[in-house]
């Protein structure tokens, strides 16, 4: 396709054809993302400005609240993606068998959460989540516990609650990235691993597996960069706060509140933005090496 | 989706051909387990929606109570929602900004789309590639920035603040750069030498042949929109000029939240989203998945 040269006049047009949006990404999202680069090293509150070389960095380390909610966004992250990845990939090979009945029904359900936005779904967790609500009341009619937990009060059951809530809502959205990939992988593969007695779990863990990798490793990346943005559930949840004392807060609610909410210090937030872009990279980047590592090794 | 049926088809063959074999037993109590499975997590998924239309009927004290029956309040709760929420207008605010963001998203980003893919140069392709590497950079490290921006333009509390940060979307233009590879250029060919200028090829020949990529786009800008809630939360400010989204955090955080309220307002914000989905079921799978294929 289109091989030969662009002439003069073709360059022009494919220039104007770009031109709006790469005039837009630049002002909105590229000079945005410099000047919080240059932000990040100055010091001072509200438009008071000055260099500050590595002070911001320096005040990272000793400030309790951002190692508070790098804590937690780890937290999130190690526990809740996993889960989902696993659970998500289960439902998918369940549900690509096509003798199954009732699968577009599943498919459908499974998938429903996905339509609800972060705040809808997470207003109507709370208000399921509330002491004498009913998902203590349910617990306690099967004697999974004994007294109603406090959802919000604890500091260890409000990281349960949210780490519930979130994969409620995109456990769904994994799963279609599996049944559509699952749905290209050759069948006849299948079939002769059968025909040479390879049973289900083996054909799972060495065919399935290996085959869905590209898809596994881009939704792990894409709900890692979720995962680490966490913002609108968190916030919906503790009324803004994080709480009950900060158990809860994330590295999004934090450079929130340090921006909007306590004396504006832009600088110092936006240094805490950019550790999220660098724990991003490197955390993209190690999944990268190890589905490259794994491929070898196999 | 004829991939669809034709996976369909080759699977009940082969099916066939494994009941025949003597596990029949141990498959059976497997199948029944997949389906215990799927019914639990089919069950957990669907019932918040329950629970949010139900809860929509009962007064605050019953919702917290976990009463998980239709009760008698959803005019009580409606009246209560559209005494404290002006509706209309927040309504409208939504939708406004909903459409209006997912309508030059749409022009801004499919024109880019096409642009890259038909006129491919060396420095085009270098930008692009630069694009795709700011796809990971989070919101969070431009928002502050943003805001003062917008602050210094006074700017803020207004629509254009809420929606032109949004409208040149990395990923969209991605999307339709995936999907113009397989608009067919003979047609672009045969327009050219019936002597169409560029922007009309691209106007009645490119967007009626890709409209079923137009929708797919739509549905996941028009829900990323209804559905926004950082930016909107930081530049929309008085409450006649926010969103649902804003107005049903802002009730969920009072503290005593009247449930049965909030609900009626959560459903009621639900719904457009839920009618897109149950109209263009296949078309909204297909967007959620966008360019992966």
């Amino acid at each position: 396709m289109a091989q030969a040269r662009l002439d003069r006049r073709e360059q022009v047009t494919g220039w104007t054809f770009v031109a709006p949006a790469l005039i837009l990404l630049g002002l909105f999202m590229i000079y945005p993302i410099v000047w919080s680069l240059w932000m990040s090293f100055q010091v001072g509150k509200g438009m008071n400005l000055s260099f500050g070389g590595f002070a911001n960095i320096m005040r990272l380390t000793k400030d309790p609240v951002f190692l508070r909610a790098l804590g937690n966004t780890f937290t999130f992250f190690i526990v809740q993606v996993p889960i989902m990845i696993v659970l998500a990939l289960l439902f998918a090979v369940a549900l690509n068998d096509s003798t199954l009945k009732f699968r577009g029904l599943f498919r459908t359900a499974i998938f429903l959460p996905c339509v609800t936005s972060l705040i809808a779904y997470s207003t109507v967790f709370k208000s399921m989540f509330a002491t004498d609500g009913i998902i203590n009341e349910a617990l306690m009619a099967v004697h999974l516990i004994g007294a109603p937990i406090g959802w919000f009060s604890d500091p260890f059951w409000a990281k349960v609650a949210i780490i519930l809530a979130i994969t409620w809502r995109w456990t769904g959205y994994n799963m279609i990235f599996y049944l559509a990939a699952l749905q290209n992988i050759d069948r006849s593969i299948y079939e002769a691993a059968r025909i040479d007695g390879v049973p289900a779990w083996a054909r799972f863990r060495y065919l399935t597996i290996p085959m869905l990798k590209p898809v596994i490793l881009f939704t792990t990346v894409i709900s890692t960069i979720g995962t680490l943005q966490l913002f609108d559930e968190v916030y919906n949840f503790t009324a803004g706060n994080g709480g009950p004392s900060d158990s809860t807060i994330t590295l999004s609610l934090y450079i929130y509140n340090l921006t909007f909410k306590f004396m504006p210090s832009f600088g110092y937030s936006a240094t805490v933005s950019w550790v999220i872009v660098v724990v991003v990279g490197i955390l993209s980047f190690m999944q990268f090496l190890i589905a490259r590592d794994r491929r070898r090794s196999s | 989706m004829t991939s669809t049926t034709m996976a369909e088809n080759t699977g009940s063959a082969a099916t066939k051909v494994g009941v025949a074999t003597s596990a029949a037993p141990f498959r059976l109590i497997r199948r029944g387990l997949v389906y215990l499975l799927l019914s639990i997590a089919a069950f957990i998924s669907v019932f918040p929606f329950y629970w949010m239309i139900v809860g929509a009927t009962n007064l605050s004290a019953d919702v917290i109570r976990g009463k998980a029956t239709l009760g008698g309040a959803l005019f009580t709760n409606a009246a209560t929602f559209f005494a404290q929420v002006d509706a209309p207008r927040i309504f409208f605010n939504s939708a406004f900004i909903a459409v209006v963001a997912t309508a030059l998203t749409l022009v801004i980003s499919s024109l880019a789309g096409y642009g890259f893919e038909m006129f491919r140069s060396r420095v085009r392709e270098r930008i692009f590639g630069l694009l795709l590497l700011l796809l990971s950079i989070p919101f969070a490290a431009m928002m502050v920035p943003l805001f003062v921006m917008f602050s210094q333009a006074k700017l803020v509390n207004t629509y254009v603040a809420v929606i032109l940060p949004t409208v040149a979307s990395i990923f969209i233009i991605f999307y339709f750069r995936q999907a113009t590879k397989a608009f067919p250029t003979e047609l672009r060919d045969a327009a050219k030498i019936d002597g169409l200028k560029e922007w009309q090829i691209f106007v009645f020949v490119y967007l009626p042949v890709m409209r079923s990529t137009y929708a797919a786009a739509t549905i996941i800008v028009f829900m990323a929109n209804w559905n926004n809630y950082l930016w909107p939360l930081i530049v929309l400010q008085t409450a006649e000029n926010k969103t649902i989204t804003l107005i049903l955090s802002a009730l969920t955080s009072a503290y005593t939240p009247d449930y049965g309220m909030i609900l009626f307002g959560t459903v009621l914000a639900t719904l457009p989203t839920l009618i897109i989905f149950f109209l263009l079921q296949r078309r909204f799978v297909e967007g959620m998945l966008g360019a992966v294929k």
